[in-house]
């Protein structure tokens, strides 16, 4: 079935003659850029970027959660802008740029927004915490001042089932005056 | 007591800090150290200090179970009834058998064997694969056959109560227990679908309404609560011939190994729980459940470790929840408010499990002299029910509270003033002042006195828990030679922040830095911890742990004693260093003293003691503290009449948990149970297609929580409250901070638009029907 699939978008692409090409459905190459090191990596077509990251590149800094773009656990950047891991397919990162919480310190002095993280105690277990400091990393990327109300927006599509919104808010305030 | 030479007496300062303190005399045992001043005159304890395991959290370096990968691990996925109710005439693993990657096939129900032929909810076990990849895993689960036969099923509570309704269980079938592992009242009657009553009473009622001179009467019902932890449950087991090893998101290492030693056969000393970054429990992860049990007998069969991590749409289902609920509170008082007489009948359901109730905060948290209680589980064909963060009182509160402040109303008492008269906790009574300060609830308008269409109102309501201990938690401090401090024990830290408290206190004991202190927790080749449910971690472990530093201090000092031909009695330890207490000059250095010791570890390990003014009950490795847990808390709403959103502007939250160790992981705690009451007010609901069973909002977009933008600006104080009842005379807060949410929110909701909205969640659809915008019942 998935083999009439491929076949049947490879006439089409073909047909076209569009540069579509058919993919899979066994492991293919890609090579991407992960926290500045490049890397080659063999992924069936349907693995996520979050299972790259976390399985064959070790990297399980980055969670998931829902697994479906609804808690926004599983952020990091790619190209610099923030998306949803578990929404991402690896071989649609091919070339291109990401970075996950394993690479936003610069070795062991950590990003402004981590810091002020534990100093505000912006987590409790800690687990939805990678993501969030993602996105409170980015939005002070593209805001270096931001309001409380572009931090709560920032962090909107995250949930914390510990609560900890109110310090991750006064977190990032205070990363940004940092 | 103190004849026999094994306590002495000790004076303990006594009462809330800013009302001022007294003393109380207490027996304490002569091996435990002596009384802990007031946090004003202490370096560490008391301190807001930053959490010891921050930076590995927020550089992504922690390993939770679910990144746990061993060797040659397998991954195990659960095969889960699509049916609410059916006999299983047979499974047919064959084929997954042969799929390729597949190393081991378990049938969790079994067609031959009776109590294991029926499923009694959609997403209960049916069998389980373990394959190399996730993917085989679920291609192999795919393949199982499975010969359903559907019976009849009830989802719905009301409907499960008549006496027609579909059976959930059979005679047999009923469960023993609570879910989360607590026992169940027995001998109740089951009729029907319908278990009990459990009854508690004191006084004359019927004498006691007699007397009153207003009653109030009202139903009140909650929806089902799921946990929604972020990290899914999850378990590694590596099962070896010479023992258990097993990693796993749990919130009592010591408990899920006592299970695993009886569930398989293997003594203690064989079976190892592990547990490092655990991403959130609030109830559901306190036992070794369904999936901890198939993954451990999956490994055994395969003979490889295999991790079994729940996916969303299992979490919702079938990972336990807070039990839907129904009560009806009548409550009789005089005219001054005193009450006369409460009367409870409540019916609730934990699905096919027991647990379903609303506490027993009506009869406690008030003086009444008579009280009467009926309450009831109603079985259902939905996922067992299990605590969540203060079960029983959560629910329980959301009637109560708004039936005190309906009382209010009806007296023309101020709801703080009504409760100055009946609330006999000297706790409450400075919560309640200092909050009504900080909310303004001098300027509380009259029910629906704002003119526009968006409409402000205050509330208030008050929360009561137990001050749990558990026994059984035991703790181990070294001091090396190089003056480096170690401890250890089986406790886990499942976001609280305990191995930060363990560092402050322990660094307390020696005058160091809580940084100096090493914290290995999470693992019980440790001593036994505690668990980390019924807020209880603190309370239980630090007074050990003090204990423990405390002995080996001693023992420090006796080396630096000959050093300074000093006695060990005259000796202090303060900011890193040991000293004669009155000639500081003469001492040393904390690893001077270290350095002198005659082996290259000294250590000690302590137990938990019972309070020192004795408990107010015992069961078995748990107990019940003296005095209580509770809080109040006040709310700032903003409804919209136009659209029927209710906003949460503004908490301020008065907590009380003994002594606070630190204050700036409280405040994260307190916030954290204001939120997801706020939640529980307004948002969350799980909800049953009728006609299926199904659950239609199994993931994290559908089932609505409140996130950061529903966020109301939180007023978090916390009392120090003393009563020289441990070594650190600390207690919990997790819990009492969740209840009084929901009821204070609608409480001013009250107080907003003058029509009362008893049922949660507060939907918009809800306020348009109290009012009268929409016809009661379309929402």
């Amino acid at each position: 079935m998935v083999d009439a699939v491929s076949a049947f978008i490879g006439q089409q692409a073909a047909a076209e003659g569009s540069s579509l090409t058919a993919l899979g459905p066994g492991a293919v190459p890609i090579s991407l850029k992960v926290n500045g090191v490049a890397q080659t990596l063999q992924v069936e077509p349907r693995m996520t970027l979050a299972e790259a990251l976390r399985g064959p590149l070790g990297l399980t800094g980055t969670k998931v959660a829902c697994d479906r773009g609804a808690c926004s656990a599983c952020t990091v950047w790619l190209d610099g802008t923030t998306v949803c891991s578990c929404m991402t397919l690896a071989v649609e990162v091919a070339g291109r740029s990401v970075t996950t919480i394993e690479g936003l310190a610069n070795g062991s002095q950590l990003h402004p927004v981590q810091a002020a993280f534990i100093e505000h105690d912006a987590l409790q277990c800690g687990f939805c915490t990678p993501g969030m400091v993602m996105s409170c990393a980015a939005l002070l990327e593209r805001s270096p001042d931001p309001t409380a109300e572009e931090v709560q927006r920032a962090i909107s599509g995250h949930i914390c089932r510990c609560g900890t919104y109110p310090h991750v808010v006064a977190a990032t305030l205070a990363a940004a005056k940092a | 007591m103190a004849a026999d030479g094994t306590t002495r007496t000790e004076k303990f300062p006594f009462g809330i800090a800013s009302v001022g303190l007294g003393e109380v005399d207490r027996q304490v045992p002569i091996d435990e150290p002596p009384p802990l001043a007031p946090n004003a005159e202490l370096a560490v304890i008391g301190k807001p200090i930053p959490r010891q395991n921050g930076r590995a959290k927020v550089t992504g370096a922690t390993r939770f179970t679910v990144d746990v990968t061993l060797p040659g691990m397998l991954y195990g996925k659960i095969l889960r009834s699509p049916l609410p109710h059916a006999e299983i005439r047979a499974i047919d693993v064959s084929a997954a058998a042969r799929h390729p990657g597949v190393c081991a096939v378990l049938p969790v129900a079994r067609s031959d064997d009776p109590s294991a032929s029926v499923v009694r909810y959609i997403g209960a076990p049916v069998a389980a694969i373990a394959a190399v990849t996730m993917a085989a895993a679920e291609e192999a689960l795919r393949l199982i056959r499975v010969d359903y036969n559907l019976l009849p099923f009830v989802v719905d509570v009301d409907k499960a109560r008549e006496s027609t309704a579909p059976l959930v269980h059979d005679s047999g079938s009923v469960p023993p227990g609570h879910a989360s592992g607590f026992p169940a009242p027995t001998g109740l009657p089951l009729n029907g679908n319908v278990r009990g009553p459990a009854v508690a009473s004191r006084g004359d009622v019927a004498q006691g309404f007699a007397q009153a001179g207003v009653v109030v009467e009202g139903e009140y019902r909650t929806q089902v609560q799921t946990h929604c932890c972020m990290e899914p449950h999850a378990i590694v087991a590596d099962w070896r011939p010479d023992g258990l090893t097993v990693y796993m998101s749990t919130q009592f290492t010591a408990g899920v190994r006592h299970e695993l030693a009886a569930e398989f056969g293997l003594p203690l000393s064989r079976v190892r729980v592990v547990v490092d970054g655990m991403g959130g429990g609030f109830g559901s992860k306190s036992m070794l459940s369904k999936y901890g049990r198939v993954a451990v007998a999956l490994s055994r069969q395969a003979q490889a470790p295999v991790r079994i991590a729940l996916d969303r749409e299992e979490e919702q289902m079938d990972s336990g929840n807070r039990p839907g609920t129904w009560q009806r509170l009548r409550i009789g008082a005089r005219r001054d408010g005193s009450l006369t007489a409460i009367s409870l009948v409540g019916y609730g359901t934990a699905g096919v499990g027991l647990g379903a109730g609303v506490g027993n905060i009506a009869q406690a948290l008030y003086a009444c002299p008579n009280f009467e209680t009926a309450q009831f589980d109603v079985f259902t064909n939905a996922g067992p029910g299990c605590a969540m963060r203060g079960p029983g009182n959560t629910p329980g509160a959301w009637g109560l509270e708004q039936a005190i402040d309906e009382l209010a109303l009806r007296l023309s008492i101020d709801p703080v003033v009504l409760r100055d008269r009946i609330d006999p906790s000297p706790v409450r009574r400075e919560e309640r002042r200092i909050g009504a300060d900080r909310i303004g609830w001098q300027h509380r308008h009259a029910p629906g006195a704002d003119p526009g269409p968006i409409k402000r109102g205050l509330g208030v309501a008050q929360s009561l828990w137990g001050a749990n201990v558990q026994i059984n938690s035991a703790c181990e401090v070294r001091v090396m030679r190089d003056g480096s401090v170690e401890v250890l024990s089986g406790v886990q830290d499942i976001g609280t922040g305990i191995g930060t408290v363990l560092a402050q206190v322990v660094a307390e004991v020696f005058g160091l830095r809580p940084e100096d202190i090493a914290i290995r927790i999470g693992d019980t080749d440790f001593p036994a911890g505690p668990p980390s449910y019924g807020s209880r971690t603190t309370a239980s472990i630090t007074p050990p742990a003090r204990t423990a530093a405390w002995r080996v201090l001693q023992e420090l000092y006796r080396e630096a004693a000959l050093a300074l031909n000093a006695a060990t009695g005259d000796l202090t330890a303060s900011a890193g260093r040991i000293f004669v207490r009155d000639e500081p000059s003469r001492g040393m250095n904390f690893g001077e003293a270290a350095a002198r010791l005659r082996t290259d570890q000294i250590s000690a390990v302590a137990s938990r003691s019972d309070d020192y003014g004795g408990f107010r009950r015992r069961m078995g490795d748990a107990a019940l503290a003296e005095q209580d847990l509770g809080g109040v808390q006040f709310a700032q709403v903003a409804v919209d009449t136009e659209t029927g959103i209710i906003r949460v502007e503004r908490v301020v939250a008065v907590q009380d948990c003994g002594r606070p160790i630190n204050p700036l992981q409280i405040e994260s705690q307190v916030q954290g149970g204001v939120l997801m009451g706020l939640s529980y007010a307004l948002y969350e609901n799980r909800i049953l297609d009728q006609h299926t069973g199904r659950m239609v909002n199994p993931n994290l977009e559908q089932y609505k929580l409140a996130g950061p933008r529903e966020a109301p600006a939180i007023d978090v104080v916390v009392l120090e409250n003393y009563q020289g009842q441990s070594a650190t005379d600390a207690y919990g807060i997790a819990e009492p901070s969740n209840i009084a949410t929901a009821p204070a929110i609608a409480n001013a909701v009250y107080n907003a638009i003058g029509v009362r909205l008893r049922s949660t969640p507060m939907t918009p659809a809800a306020v348009f029907a109290a009012l009268g915008k929409v016809p009661s019942g379309s929402q």
